[in-house]
């Protein structure tokens, strides 16, 4: 995983709410058993519009995405998060992001940026208002800027750290091998095998 | 102190605390994996020269993709086939058992761990799907994770995670004649909203819970996912442990007892507190159906559709006149009026056999409408065998519906079974979402019975409707 400091890049505007998984990668897309290759499936229903960001001179190379509450509810399916990736975003703002989104993606290195729906309600205005205004991510003190503005977001601390240090999550984990086999030793018997 | 039975669940498996803010790595009992969310796990694995860490603990079965007639055929889609394909090679190189098409173990992950016993009480089940909520049921820890976390639990059995948080759902009273499990949970999501189970796990209480079967438990708890929740639980009681007895990985002898007693230990004490508490009487209960695009816009079956100027927020507003117009509907119009094209039984959330009963018992001496075509799609091949047994298949046949082979079919347009655009169906699925089950395909979601009565009438309908109009 790739380290994660500061991020400058466009904002692009996605007012929905409840934008769920569904509609950020449809299911006949998920068919491919890589990672890469799902950016043209990403809000499939939605970029026929126009209008649509993606579409939108000032919007369409946008790394910082700009959503409206209950992002990514839904499926499980963690296509959403490379689908997104695969199309250049690197910051989700949004004021609620369902769990295992916001898990999935801070594993993935796409930063789930939370605040409160008045940062998205401006930096929303912002972004419409001034085209292409380059907007500023910064990790480590938990800021999201763009021009005079400046307002705080939350991340879970793990998610940070990781992502401040490009750690894999697995070489973390066999740090505590030897307290995983002590607990495999300890597990009751009753309990069922698959094989 | 005391504590909930989550909590309990949560602290047999916690193996170390790293420490203030840092999650919790918690021990998982059971792995299971579908063909979907497990080839980018796989490929990361072999990339990385890692290993299954116990294959022993981890189960594969395809559903997803798999058609649901001429299974014995090759696979006509290029990508299902490659995905049905990459999941054989990864569990035939990395050592995990699977069941494949054709095998007699074969059908939706949900509905395969509860019938063969390897959901137990207790456990810490998870599952790169979000209906694996399903196996709280039994009062086992059960979630669904992502794919960089299926990679993670096959490498070293375990997760990084924060504990959830605690959410009580009590349904207490006597639960009217008419009212089933689908409608109960489909109830719950309309009052607590999409996101109102956000960040919790939930444990469902209160007589009617208690009251349900463990297949009606588990058509509850598979829908926690649509209230938002992580996992949805109910205390494992006698109904938990006669289900679970004899079945294939159930514990026997000595060790049936040893468990039977830790089972039982496992229900929330008295004064434990939880974070979030919400009590539904049972009295309210009715016929519930989906009129929306998510599984909280819901209403009983005898009312009208709402207009959006019946909501309070702006954003509900909003949501509810975009699924007026996805799902081509007026407000104010009587939802019985509404007339489907399609109607769709099955799914993790009602695709057991005792949904298939309850079909089969409306479906007996009538018959589907001619403007209505009717999937009957069993959860498992057990499932399929067992109605079979019973001569089920013969009354849905009779009555002009199809009877296919196990797999998650029509519940998300993956595999052949689909919604034509504008078509409109009533599903006994679990999500309504725009396209769920095909592109600009309109889903009701109901109950099996609902389900059934609507494919007689034509529109939606429940049992009670087919005695007053015949
Ligand atoms: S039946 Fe539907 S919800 Fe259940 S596992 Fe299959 S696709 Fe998912």
């Amino acid at each position: 995983m790739d380290k994660f400091g500061i991020h400058s890049g466009k904002a692009a505007p996605l007012r929905r709410s409840n934008v769920d998984t569904d509609q950020i990668i449809p299911a006949e897309f998920l068919k491919r058993i890589t990672r890469t290759g799902f950016a043209d499936g990403l809000f499939h229903a939605w970029r026929t519009d126009p209008l649509f960001f993606i579409n939108h001179e000032d919007h369409s190379d946008a790394t910082v995405l700009i959503a409206g509450p209950d992002f990514g509810t839904g499926s499980s399916r963690e296509h959403a998060v490379w689908a997104l990736q695969d199309h250049g975003i690197r910051v989700v703002v949004s004021s609620r992001f369902a769990d295992i989104f916001r898990s999935n993606a801070g594993k993935n290195g796409l930063l789930p940026a939370l605040v409160d729906q008045d940062v998205v309600e401006h930096l929303w205005k912002l972004v419409e208002e001034v085209p292409g205004i380059e907007v500023e991510v910064d990790l480590h003190n938990q800021e999201i800027r763009a021009g005079d503005y400046a307002a705080d977001f939350h991340v879970d601390d793990h998610v940070r750290f990781r992502m401040l240090h490009g750690l894999d999550d697995i070489d973390i984990t066999m740090e505590h091998n030897a307290a995983i086999e002590e607990y495999e030793a300890s597990r009751p018997d009753f309990l069922p095998t698959t094989m | 102190m005391a504590a909930t039975m989550a909590e309990k669940v949560w602290n047999a498996h916690v193996i170390s605390e790293p420490g203030e803010g840092q999650p919790d790595l918690l021990y998982i009992d059971l792995h299971l994996i579908h063909e979907v969310t497990s080839p980018q796990a796989f490929e990361a694995m072999r990339l990385s020269g890692r290993r299954v860490r116990r294959p022993d603990l981890t189960l594969a079965t395809e559903d997803h993709n798999v058609p649901t007639t001429d299974i014995d055929k090759p696979i006509a889609d290029e990508t299902s086939r490659l995905q049905l394909d990459a999941l054989r090679t990864n569990c035939a190189e990395f050592g995990v058992p699977i069941y494949s098409l054709g095998n007699d173990e074969q059908g939706i992950v949900h509905v395969v761990g509860p019938q063969l016993g390897l959901t137990q009480p207790g456990m810490t089940v998870v599952c790169g799907d979000s209906h694996t909520s399903t196996h709280g049921a039994f009062g086992a820890l059960a979630f669904g994770i992502g794919t960089s976390e299926v990679e993670h639990v096959l490498a070293t059995q375990t997760l990084h995670l924060k504990p959830f948080r605690t959410m009580s759902i009590t349904v207490e009273g006597e639960r009217p004649a008419g009212v089933t499990a689908k409608d109960v949970i489909l109830a719950i999501i309309a009052r607590i909203g999409t996101g109102g189970g956000q960040g919790h796990v939930i444990e469902y209480r209160g007589s009617v819970i208690e009251s349900l079967s463990m297949e009606e438990r588990m058509t509850v708890c598979n829908m926690s996912i649509e209230a938002g929740a992580r996992a949805g639980m109910i205390a494992p009681d006698n109904v938990t442990f006669d289900y679970l007895k004899g079945r294939d990985h159930a514990p026997v002898g000595e060790e049936w007892n040893e468990a039977v007693a830790y089972w039982s230990s496992l229900r929330t004490d008295d004064g434990a507190q939880f974070d979030t508490e919400v009590t539904i009487d049972a009295s309210e209960l009715t016929p519930f159906v989906t009129w929306g695009t998510n599984p909280g816009q819901g209403a009983p079956l005898g009312n009208s559709v709402p207009s959006p100027e019946d909501f309070e927020t702006e954003a509900e507003q909003q949501a509810a006149r975009n699924a007026l117009e996805y799902m081509g509907l007026t407000a104010g119009q009587p939802i019985r009026d509404i007339e489907v094209d399609t109607v769709f039984v099955g799914s993790c959330t009602n695709g057991r056999i005792e949904d298939l009963r309850e079909v089969a018992q409306v479906l007996e001496e009538r018959s589907v409408a001619d403007s209505v075509r009717m999937l009957i799609v069993p959860g498992s091949v057990r499932v399929k065998r067992q109605a079979e047994e019973e001569g089920l298949d013969r009354v849905f046949v009779k009555a002009g519906a199809q009877w296919r082979e196990a797999g998650c079919s029509m519940c998300l347009a993956m595999n052949p079974d689909k919604l034509a655009p504008k078509e409109r169906a009533a599903s006994t699925s679990n999500r309504n979402f725009e396209g769920r089950q095909g592109p600009g395909g309109r889903t009701h979601l109901v109950s099996p019975a609902v389900a059934a009565a609507t494919a007689v009438a034509g529109r939606l309908a429940a049992p009670a409707d087919l005695e007053v109009r015949n």
